[in-house]
């Protein structure tokens, strides 16, 4: 954090405070979009279809299933998270990273593999077996490298004062890995809120389908806009939810380096804990390689589509990267800005850039579509609008990353720099660029490798008569050809894996 | 109980870290009521050996026995929780998600808190502040805090590793006087871990000096302090300057001339004489006894001055130090006198 006396020096570089708040004004765009869009239903309306039993239902359904998800994601993800961080449990790395894989499986590719095995997974308690499978190394991640980072010295002085092991987890380690926790809670409920894909596929009804469905179907631009803005509220009430939980734990060092804790004897429990980490990573990792490898064996007997595979692969590699590098362009400036000054319009701006997170994949689909319809009729169904797209909705991906790389520069070498009469663009070049260079690379495979997967923006966005492995995959599912869908799902998994590696590494890396 | 009954006895301890030996057997004795200090330079085992005694790093070897209770042997291991023994960490380490008073009577039975939580924080000099949180607190604060947490199930024996480490000078001195004066107060036995001499000679009534994993001496920080057992000691205590002596009829003859021992009794065969830098006198004319020497550097610590210099004799070490009450000239030429009574330690 720089103190204000830097931060009067860099007066001078004037130009970066408009641009970043310029960029994290498109970003946060939809956000009003979806306001004007619902606005235009008028108020009758509006009272008429918020007063419909479905959004009763679909609150239901949605909150009901949020609920035990989350709670589901935060036992496994924080017992996971305790045993390989905490224990004496053999392989311990090897088992972090086989329970962050099932990151690589996206969400409707799940939902496929268990459809495609098992009928009678569908409905409620199918979209909790799929999503918890899918969304808890959301949790495990974040705790993990809490409780690697985390300092022994608390629960050491708890167990002094007569606590025993278990108090002093329950009363000491959780509430101290809380606003990891938090934080992980927070991204798997935002998940579950925006997720189509896997849903439509379990036949269960949300608002995020609710909305697809709407639109899709009906063309009824208000009802959807008005279920969009319920769908947002929801998601902005989480931000703040987790804003306040995180606030809440304020850890106080100074001094001395942290000391990891001993690990923790296992013991006769070493069995049991490793047959459930077995479990857990046979269910979401096992079964769904098990369906891919099955379809494919059995629909490579039937179909081959090898062109239109390698034609799809292009098409959405070229839209992910173009993504990628757009948007990690767009961060580079808002990062900077916050970086280098810790102002409270500087940290104003990065919160209103990370606040776009609660945005639905539809939702931005949604404003994307307004805006290009209403402002920039030739952009629309244009390779333009999926890129814009995917950069609004992977924005704050391309952020933290820029972020983690710029926290890498040592404190005071632009200072050094510009003292030594170089002027800040030169700095910029000459100084921080190359030391950020392999991060924004980072940020850049990171951003592009997910929205590689992405299915529900672009669905609504793509360009007529454009396939991506995701649009391929899901005309393929939808006429319930499994064999034929098998290849677009392998290689959408084969495309995540590295991203989710990258990820592991980086969470666990940094502190928090 | 009654008179200096023994409160914490460590017999033979060994202790590893993985297969590489920290602790080669460690014997010390701390009576009831006393404030112990190890001192040692950093990786010498100090912070193992407060580990093992809190019951957080097994004993490969030997007894922990405190008021009679066997903690480890080696094979049985009482668990920390069941050991009766308060901690200060480095830093504190307070809760960072209770408030103060929490933080105090986190070890305490709910009954009891409210009264003993007061009581505490009056102690420490804290009332009023038990709803503030650790982050709102000051450096000295926190440990403060974290002192009244341990005291507060009121333990049989408090450990505190290094807790002034991170706090400026000033307040360092005066808190370690503060600390000092609550447990002497509240009859606690303590051991303190430091690396820091002038912390471990002002707060402890015995000082056991670690090092490479064994007690090279254990005593009182007079006797330490005027009577190492060897050189190592003598440096790690304070400065030093070790003048080659030999025996002759009760007194020892060095370059200065013959001193007086300090204890009595007649030396015998070549040694050193320990000399600390309060102990040699510089004069601009030659005086009896006076060694020439060249002045090279000169630091001003405000109650003196540290000088260094060059003997220009045989038989002394290349550097001697010694404390002024003036500032002698960089380069200028002073006369170095000793005074007695020495020490000697056998054998050079």
């Amino acid at each position: 954090m720089t103190t204000p006396a830097v931060a009067r020096r860099w007066r001078g570089a004037g130009l970066l405070a408009p641009v970043a708040v310029a960029v994290v004004a498109v970003v946060a765009s939809p956000l009003g979009f979806v306001i004007a869009q619902a606005g235009q239903a008028g108020w009758e309306q509006t009272r008429r279809l918020l007063g419909r039993p479905l959004i009763a239902t679909l609150l239901w359904h949605t909150v009901g299933l949020a609920a035990v998800v989350t709670l589901a994601t935060a036992v496994l993800g924080f017992g996971a998270a305790y045993l390989v961080e905490r224990t004496t449990l053999p392989g311990r790395r090897a088992w972090t990273v086989a329970l962050a894989l099932p990151l690589a499986v996206p969400e409707f590719v799940r939902g496929y593999s268990w459809v495609s095995l098992f009928r009678s997974v569908h409905g409620y308690w199918g979209a909790v077996l799929v999503m918890t499978c899918s969304l808890y190394p959301l949790v495990l991640l974040p705790v993990a490298a809490a409780l690697r980072h985390g300092d022994a010295a608390a629960e050491e002085v708890s167990r002094s004062l007569g606590r025993g092991r278990l108090a002093t987890l329950w009363r000491v380690t959780l509430p101290l890995t809380r606003p990891a926790l938090a934080g992980g809670v927070l991204l798997v409920s935002l998940y579950l809120l925006g997720e189509y894909g896997a849903f439509a596929m379990l036949r269960y009804t949300t608002f995020a389908t609710a909305v697809f469905t709407q639109y899709k179907l009906g063309f009824d631009a208000a009802s959807a806009s008005l279920l969009t803005l319920v769908l947002v509220a929801l998601a902005l009430l989480l931000v703040a939810l987790e804003a306040w939980a995180g606030r809440r734990a304020r850890v106080v060092r100074h001094g001395a380096l942290a000391r990891t804790a001993p690990p923790v004897r296992l013991g006769r429990w070493t069995v049991p804990a490793l047959a459930g980490l077995a479990a857990l990573v046979g269910v979401a990792l096992g079964v769904p390689l098990y369906a891919l490898a099955y379809w494919l064996v059995k629909g490579s007997s039937t179909t081959l589509p090898s062109a239109s595979v390698l034609g799809a692969t292009l098409a959405t590699l070229g839209y992910a990267l173009g993504a990628a590098v757009t948007a990690t362009l767009a961060a580079v400036p808002v990062a900077l800005y916050g970086w280098r000054r810790g102002s409270r319009p500087a940290r104003a701006v990065e919160r209103v850039a990370y606040l776009t997170r609660a945005l639905p994949g539809i939702a931005v689909a949604l404003a994307v579509v307004y805006f290009a319809v209403h402002w920039a009729r030739p952009l629309y169904q244009q390779p333009p609008m999926l890129v814009a797209g995917y950069v609004v909705l992977f924005f704050p991906l391309a952020l933290t990353a820029v972020r983690a790389a710029l926290a890498q520069v040592p404190p005071g070498v632009e200072e050094a720099a510009r003292s030594l009469g170089t002027r800040p663009l030169a700095v910029l070049a000459r100084v921080t660029l190359p030391l950020v260079l392999p991060g924004l690379g980072a940020a850049v495979a990171m951003v592009g490798l997910t929205a590689s997967t992405e299915l529900t923006a672009t669905l609504l966005l793509r360009p007529t008569g454009t396939q991506t492995l995701a649009t391929e995959f899901w005309v393929y599912t939808s006429g319930l050809a499994y064999g034929a869908a098998a290849p677009y799902a392998a290689l959408m998994v084969a495309l995540s894996v590295p991203s989710v590696l990258l990820l592991t590494r980086r969470a666990l890396r940094s502190g928090s | 109980m009654t008179g200096p009954s023994v409160g914490l006895t460590v017999t033979d301890l060994h202790a590893a870290h993985g297969r590489s030996p920290v602790l080669h057997g460690i014997d010390l004795t701390v009576p009831e009521g006393a404030l112990a200090c190890v001192l040692g330079p950093s990786g010498c085992g100090k912070s193992t050996l407060l580990r093992v005694l809190a019951g957080f790093h097994p004993a490969a070897a030997g007894q922990v026995v405190l008021h009679g209770r066997v903690l480890d042997d080696g094979r049985d291991r009482l668990a920390a929780e069941h050991r009766g023994i308060g901690l200060v960490p480095q830093d504190g380490a307070l809760f960072p998600h209770l408030s103060v008073a929490a933080n105090i009577g986190f070890g305490l039975p709910r009954s009891q808190r409210r009264a003993r939580v007061a009581e505490l924080l009056e102690l420490v000099g804290l009332p009023g502040l038990g709803e503030r949180r650790p982050h709102q607190l000051s450096g000295g604060q926190q440990q403060r805090v974290a002192l009244a947490r341990a005291l507060a199930p009121r333990p049989r024996l408090l450990l505190l590793d290094e807790p002034f480490a991170a706090l400026d000078a000033a307040l360092r001195a005066e808190l370690r006087r503060e600390v000092a004066a609550t447990l002497r107060q509240s009859g606690t036995t303590a051991v303190l871990v430091t690396h820091d001499q002038d912390e471990a000679l002002s707060f402890a009534d015995t000082v056991a000096v670690l090092r490479d994993g064994r007690i090279a001496q254990c005593g009182s920080p007079d006797e330490l302090y005027h009577r190492p057992v060897d050189p190592a000691v003598a440096r790690v205590l304070g400065e030093a300057n070790l003048i080659p002596c030999e025996g002759a009829g009760g007194a020892a003859r060095t370059a200065f001339g013959p001193l007086a021992p300090a204890a009595p009794g007649a030396v015998s065969g070549s040694g050193l004489a320990l000399l600390r830098p309060g102990q040699l006198r510089l004069t601009a004319e030659p005086v009896a006894g006076a060694v020439p020497a060249k002045v090279l550097g000169c630091d001003f610590r405000g109650h003196d001055h540290r000088v260094e210099l060059r003997p220009e004799a045989a038989g002394l070490p290349e550097v001697l130090v010694a404390a002024a009450d003036r500032a002698w000239p960089v380069g200028g030429e002073a006369y170095v006198a000793a005074v007695g009574p020495v020490h000697v330690l056998p054998g050079a």
